[in-house]
């Protein structure tokens, strides 16, 4: 298979932290990989080496097969960044903003300036094209960001944390700007500590706590990995919710959570579910739904790292630091 | 340049010349001039500080000083550019923190382009604006009765021997840049350094006046050096001792500042 990224052994400390602990990466060309993980996970610090802002202490990576330490000139022409720490100049225009990256790229004056006009109105910016950056709002202000890592139309894309922060509207959008570059061609490695990005995006994902890559498939792959399977139950008439509460657990054995009117059970014997159909029909219980589901990215990251996604405020404080 | 040169090449270039550095550079400098349009405040800060430096000091101080203020301006105007240009350098510090902590650097960085570019941009943006604030002082000062002693060579020396130390005294202010972690700490390290510096000088005041101990340090003082150099130029009196001085000032500096600025940089980065 043809590799857009590929890294082996990356090993980065900022003094007595491991930022990274060896991260082995293999990104199929045309492809988006997701870099799963908490504030503090290591995420960043792969990214920063992958786009050639900071060496490893140990490991190599390459990108589109050139060294991202002795080729970084070329690694360069072929990348775009975008991220919590790669912005554009706030007090510029988007329209200067999108100039100022045509130009350093070698493009012509009339060049620069028609690929800005294309990329505003690609990304509904037009109306804002005149107006300094530090006036947008927060999705425009990521829309720009994209923008401007796209003048050079990279092979290879690097979203760090592309929408954290972002209503879900300015979240969609973005997912489906990044949704038509793939379709495009585009390698996209995208970092995020939201699971349902990843879902969304990745094809493969890796997860990433402590500086180490603790798992990785894809999204499927992960959620079967962790073996679990829950058991949902809403009852037609909410009356019922406290039988089915009880029957449920004494069936599986355990006992369930209930939220928005449905009892929900992990479940590894396959024979629950149908002793729970029979025990409602006994019961004369009417049910609304009742569904086998796999379990989310959400429990597979609990179940992978022992913590919740985003909940890991030392974690963040340590990569504040570092940063 | 053709739509189809738009795509990224297939083979990357290897290296970048010397001549796409300078373009990188000048493109850069036009990105840190364009933003006065959109911060107007920018230019009032380059524009009418220093304006009203000229006017309160030759007014207000100029007759306790010198005896009127037209004599006072003679002696303080080469003194008042010379505090400018010190106040001037630290928008180099305090651009490059700004970039630095807002990711601007990085996005630079990750670009193909020259590696020294982003600084040099920056320093020669400054540059333009100090020079800019020379000529609005000199020209203030004139419609207030300076005059110069050595014509528009006078003048043109000046301008040389300033910017060159600009430059030099540019790298304390990437130091500082580099090594504070928000932009308004520059301003701070600014105000607690340059305004000492500049008036334990004799930019404003003859040092005579002074007592002895602290005479011995005027004497010295990079600022005190430069503005004799100045009045020689601008005004009259010796030109060569302290033009030579000023350069060794200069020199000093940048031998000194600019490995530590450029390591701390890269430790930065």
């Amino acid at each position: 298979m043809d590799y857009a990224i590929r890294a082996e052994g990356l090993v980065r400390r900022f003094g007595a932290t491991t930022a990274l602990a060896g991260v082995d990466l293999a990104v199929p060309t045309g492809t988006v990989f997701g870099l799963l993980g908490p504030n503090g996970a290591g995420k960043t610090t792969a990214v920063r080496v992958l786009a050639t802002l900071l060496r490893a202490d140990e490991g190599r990576a390459t990108v589109g097969g050139y060294d991202v330490v002795r080729d970084a000139h070329q690694v360069r022409q072929l990348i775009g960044l975008t991220g919590q720490y790669a912005s554009v100049d706030e007090t510029l225009t988007g329209t200067e903003n999108l100039l100022l990256i045509g130009r350093l790229l070698g493009l012509s004056r009339a060049d620069s300036r028609a690929r800005a006009g294309q990329l505003l109105t690609d990304f509904q910016l037009t109306d804002a094209g005149d107006r300094a950056a530090k006036t947008y709002s927060g999705g425009m202000r990521r829309r720009l960001d994209l923008a401007a890592s796209l003048v050079g139309r990279p092979q290879v894309l690097f979203l760090d944390e592309p929408t954290t922060g972002l209503d879900p509207r300015s979240r969609n959008e973005l997912w489906d700007i990044v949704r038509s570059l793939v379709a495009d061609g585009v390698t996209v490695l995208l970092t995020t500590q939201y699971l349902e990005e990843a879902d969304q995006l990745a094809g493969e994902i890796a997860v990433v706590d402590h500086g180490r890559v603790i798992a990785q498939g894809t999204p499927e792959e992960l959620k079967a990995k962790t073996g679990g399977q829950s058991l949902a139950v809403r009852p037609a008439d909410v009356v019922d919710l406290p039988t089915v509460v009880s029957i449920v657990g004494a069936v599986a054995g355990v006992a369930p959570e209930v939220a928005q009117n449905t009892v929900t059970v992990p479940v590894n014997d396959q024979r629950v579910m149908p002793a729970v159909v029979r025990r409602l029909d006994e019961a004369g219980i009417v049910v609304a739904e009742l569904a086998l589901r796999g379990s989310s990215l959400d429990e597979v990251f609990l179940s992978l790292t022992g913590h919740r996604a985003e909940d890991d405020p030392a974690a963040a404080n340590l990569e504040g630091s570092v940063a | 340049m053709t739509s189809a040169t738009l795509t990224a090449p297939l083979a990357p270039a290897r290296r970048l010349g010397v001549g796409a550095g300078l373009r990188h550079t000048l493109t850069l400098a036009w990105r840190s001039l364009v933003q006065i349009k959109h911060n107007p405040m920018e230019l009032l800060d380059l524009s009418i500080q220093p304006v009203m430096f000229v006017l309160l000091f030759t007014y207000v101080f100029g007759g306790a000083i010198s005896g009127s203020p037209g004599d006072y301006l003679k002696f303080a105007l080469p003194g008042i550019i010379v505090q400018n240009a010190f106040f001037a350098t630290m928008t180099t510090g305090f651009g490059l923190n700004n970039d630095l902590t807002k990711g601007v650097f990085d996005r630079l960085r990750a670009l193909p382009i020259a590696r020294w570019s982003p600084l040099a941009g920056r320093i020669l943006a400054d540059t333009v604006k100090q020079a800019w604030s020379v000529a609005l002082l000199i020209g203030v000062g004139m419609i207030l009765g300076f005059r110069l002693g050595n014509g528009p060579l006078g003048l043109l020396g000046a301008f040389a021997l300033l910017l060159a130390f600009s430059l030099a005294a540019a790298w304390i202010s990437v130091l500082v840049g580099v090594l504070v972690s928000e932009p308004d700490k520059v301003q701070i390290f600014g105000f607690m350094v340059i305004f000492p510096l500049t008036f334990t000088s004799n930019a404003f005041v003859p040092t005579e006046t002074m007592p002895g101990w602290l005479q011995s340090w005027v004497e010295v003082n990079p600022v005190t050096v430069l503005a004799d150099a100045l009045r020689g130029l601008l005004v009259d009196g010796p030109v060569a001792g302290p033009v030579v001085q000023s350069l060794i000032w200069a020199a000093a500096i940048a031998v000194i500042f600019a490995p530590l600025a450029v390591r701390g940089l890269r430790r930065r980065v």
